[in-house]
């Protein structure tokens, strides 16, 4: 999606790798959990490296090993934001036929409960005569959100790049962000949420909204860890028709993952729209009006009843 | 000689009396149906929110509707005792301690019911740790915690004349309430020094306290006005709610004296004469609290904008349309009507009076809560099918009723502790009256 960014990121690896080498060396031990049964035989094969300095180093292969995972993101990094990005999301609703691959996937991502959607597909019809469609609804990330003016404990939160998210752990559960948000994106966690051990036992992170807890309150996030990791949110990378679009506004790009817009250019071609802009919430999504549908709505019906009942 | 019999006389009727037969039941009943509360609280700590009947899209239901109406019980300390004193009304003396314990009884519970309603009460401190001022919700804890401090003390002040006249029945409050009495009221001497201070006082107190007590109402009215959703939307809304609660602040004043009456046989002191005039009252605020209704039900009616279209239709002629006209009917027009007669103002029907104001006026909470949640402005799908609808499940109904039950406990002891009406200001006005009689 976006090639500097990428680029960046293999750079930054590439220095926590090396800088993983120097301590293991120092010490005998590999420094990464994964690596730590055992000291490392040196395999003879010697991989160039750029080490934190930029100096270009040469390390035996067998103490590369893989790391865990991106460094965990601090509660105050995860309420900042990404810097210079604003995100934006485009919903083509002529994509749509409500499959629900994009909820499934959310769903499975944040690990959330059964009944409990942040991204629902709704039937739509505006009136009597005109034609219904269906409408995938995601937080809308708006510019002057609702739920957080009204929040009074800063649990909810707008970071710098747009995307508005949730600390679980400072959630007090007054439900007040529910009563405001006029898109009733927002989840509750009524019970005990039903997790996976190993889940349920990891620290909360804003960015995942994993593991969701009792008595707080879940929406969607944008999937802000992929987006730190320069990757798309799980709904757009699953829905197979293409239907979400997802970029960053400061580079007027949008992507489905398979086509790839100017993001002012599709907005202004297809007459692109916010929900309920009178109410100047001013959201993050756009959607493209379900004109030339690839799908007749009456062919989401039938998933609509066997995901209901 | 004559005049010391009739003091000790006056004094005697009022002291705070032991419970009888009758009260041993009636607080045993009542903390009965609290720990019933606390079994149910218990339950909703232990498995979360899960044990109401609140879902997503009615994620407020009977604990927020119970909330706003204490908070609006609360309203009447003000009434009674700030505006009647400053507008210099002489007749409602009798009353205002009534309506003070009431107050201060209702914001309590105020309070422990905003605490019940939260998802994870154990956080509840990081209200004041990590509280933003943009927040409502922190607007409330702010004028809620400042009420309750003037209530307490707008209760304490004109009790310290009351506690040095109790203070020499040691004999009849047993051991434990002397000690009691003489830890809060023993620095009272009765000096007049020690009275110009306390009226000083408690005209300063009776002055702020009714900015006070409209801002309490008007930022709990603003926890909906400040949202979109269909029927909050309104600037009506913090005087529609001031207007309501001193409807009901009235009604429970009314129903609270004519019991104590009763039970303390107090005809002497709460004569036929104050149930007449709160009648009154009540017809003026029940007008006022009318007229705020229409304002808030007729133009979205005649405009029936989309939005809200479902949400009137629910309630004029759909499910909540019986609970709706009951409380429009019951809480509002038929009490205006009875009390305009003069029968309809004699102590028993305006009692009867008292109790529809209130039921009404707890159905009208109910209605300003729910039925707007169930009209969201985005359609309800997607969920499992019982978030379509709310009724609100036994644990709710007992932490409710257990809440009320506190209220009316707490109002209780504190009759049982302090002369329900106020002993020394009887004794100054029956002198004062005393003194004209001779003169003329």
């Amino acid at each position: 999606m976006n090639q500097e960014n990428s680029s960046r990121r293999d750079f930054l690896i590439g220095g926590l790798v090396a800088a993983g080498v120097v301590s293991g060396c120092n010490t005998h031990k590999n420094a990464f959990e994964a690596g730590a049964q055992g000291d490392v035989v040196a395999s003879g094969k010697k991989v160039k490296l750029l080490s934190v300095d930029g100096d270009i180093i040469e390390v035996d292969e067998a103490f590369l090993k893989p790391i865990p995972h991106m460094p965990a993101v601090s509660n105050s990094d995860a309420r900042l934001g990404i810097p210079g990005k604003k995100f934006v999301m485009v919903i083509d609703l002529s994509r749509c036929k409500n499959l629900k691959k994009c909820q499934a996937a959310c769903n499975h991502a944040h690990h959330l409960n059964p009944g409990q959607n942040w991204i629902k597909v709704d039937p739509m019809q505006e009136a009597e005569h005109t034609a219904p469609f269906w409408e995938p609804t995601t937080c809308m990330h708006c510019d002057e959100p609702p739920c957080v003016k009204v929040c009074p404990v800063d649990a909810t939160f707008k970071r710098q790049d747009g995307i508005v998210l949730v600390d679980s752990d400072r959630c007090i559960g007054c439900r007040f962000c529910m009563a405001a948000c006029p898109y009733s994106t927002r989840v509750f966690n009524w019970e005990q949420p039903m997790l996976p051990e190993e889940i349920a036992e990891k620290p909360y992170s804003p960015e995942t909204s994993v593991p969701q807890k009792k008595g707080t309150v879940g929406k969607c996030d944008f999937c802000a860890d992929m987006t730190r990791m320069g990757m798309l949110p799980h709904c757009v990378s699953a829905c197979p028709n293409g239907t979400f679009f997802f970029g960053d506004l400061n580079e007027d790009t949008v992507t489905n993952g398979a086509d790839t817009f100017r993001f002012s250019d599709l907005i202004k071609d297809k007459s692109g729209y916010r929900l309920m802009e009178d109410l100047g919430t001013k959201p993050s999504v756009y959607y493209l009006p379900p004109v030339s549908r690839n799908f007749p709505f009456e062919s989401g019906l039938e998933n609509d009843k066997t995901q209901n009942k | 000689m004559e005049k010391s019999i009739e003091n000790d006389k006056i004094i005697n009727d009022l002291l705070p009396q032991k419970f009888g037969k009758a009260g041993k039941i009636w607080v045993g009943t009542l903390i009965a149906i609290c720990l019933i509360g606390l079994f149910a609280y218990i339950r909703q700590l232990r498995y979360g929110l899960v044990v109401t009947s609140m879902r997503d899209y009615v994620s407020w239901g009977i604990y927020i509707s119970n909330f706003v109406f204490f908070v609006a019980i609360s309203l009447v300390g003000s009434l009674i005792t700030a505006i009647f004193r400053l507008a210099g009304v002489k007749w409602g003396a009798p009353l205002t301690r009534i309506a003070e314990i009431i107050a201060v009884a209702a914001i309590i519970f105020a309070s422990i019911i905003i605490i019940v309603d939260m998802g994870s009460p154990e956080r509840f401190y990081f209200l004041f740790i990590y509280g933003r001022i943009q927040s409502p919700i922190i607007w409330d804890v702010i004028v809620i915690g400042t009420y309750f401090f003037i209530s307490i003390l707008l209760l304490y002040y004109p009790l310290l004349p009351d506690i040095k006249i109790l203070l020499r029945f040691k004999e009849r409050s047993g051991k434990r309430l002397y000690k009691f009495y003489n830890f809060i009221g023993s620095f009272w001497k009765g000096t007049p020094e020690q009275f110009k201070l306390s009226e000083k006082a408690i005209n300063i107190l009776c002055i702020s306290i009714i900015p006070v007590a409209f801002t309490i109402h008007t930022v709990t009215s603003w926890l909906f006005a400040t949202t979109y959703r269909p029927g909050w939307d309104s600037t009506n809304f913090g005087a529609y709610f001031i207007a309501g609660a001193f409807l009901v602040g009235a009604g429970s004043v009314i129903v609270a004296m004519y019991i104590f009456r009763r039970a303390y046989n107090l005809e002497k002191y709460i004569t036929e004469d104050h149930f007449d005039k709160m009648g009154r009252v009540l017809v003026l605020l029940a007008l006022l609290y009318t007229y705020f209704n229409v304002n808030e039900f007729l133009t979205p009616f005649f405009k029936m904008k989309k939005s809200e279209e479902g949400y009137l239709n629910d309630l004029f002629t759909g499910h909540f349309s019986i609970v709706f006209w009951f409380a429009i009917f019951i809480g509002i027009i038929l009490p205006i009507i009875i009390l305009l007669f003069k029968g309809g103002r004699k102590p028993l029907p305006v009692f009867i009076v008292g109790i529809m104001v209130v039921v009404g006026a707890w159905f009208k909470r109910y209605l300003i809560v729910t039925p707007t949640l169930l009209h969201p402005f985005m359609p309800m799908h997607d969920v499992p099918e019982n978030f379509h609808s709310y009724f609100p499940s036994w644990e709710e109904w007992a932490i409710t009723l257990g809440s009320l039950a506190g209220t009316m406990l707490i109002i209780t002891l504190l009759a049982r502790i302090f002369p329900i009406i106020p002993i020394e200001e009887t004794l100054s006005e029956h002198h004062e009256s005393t003194i004209k009689n001779e003169n003329a």
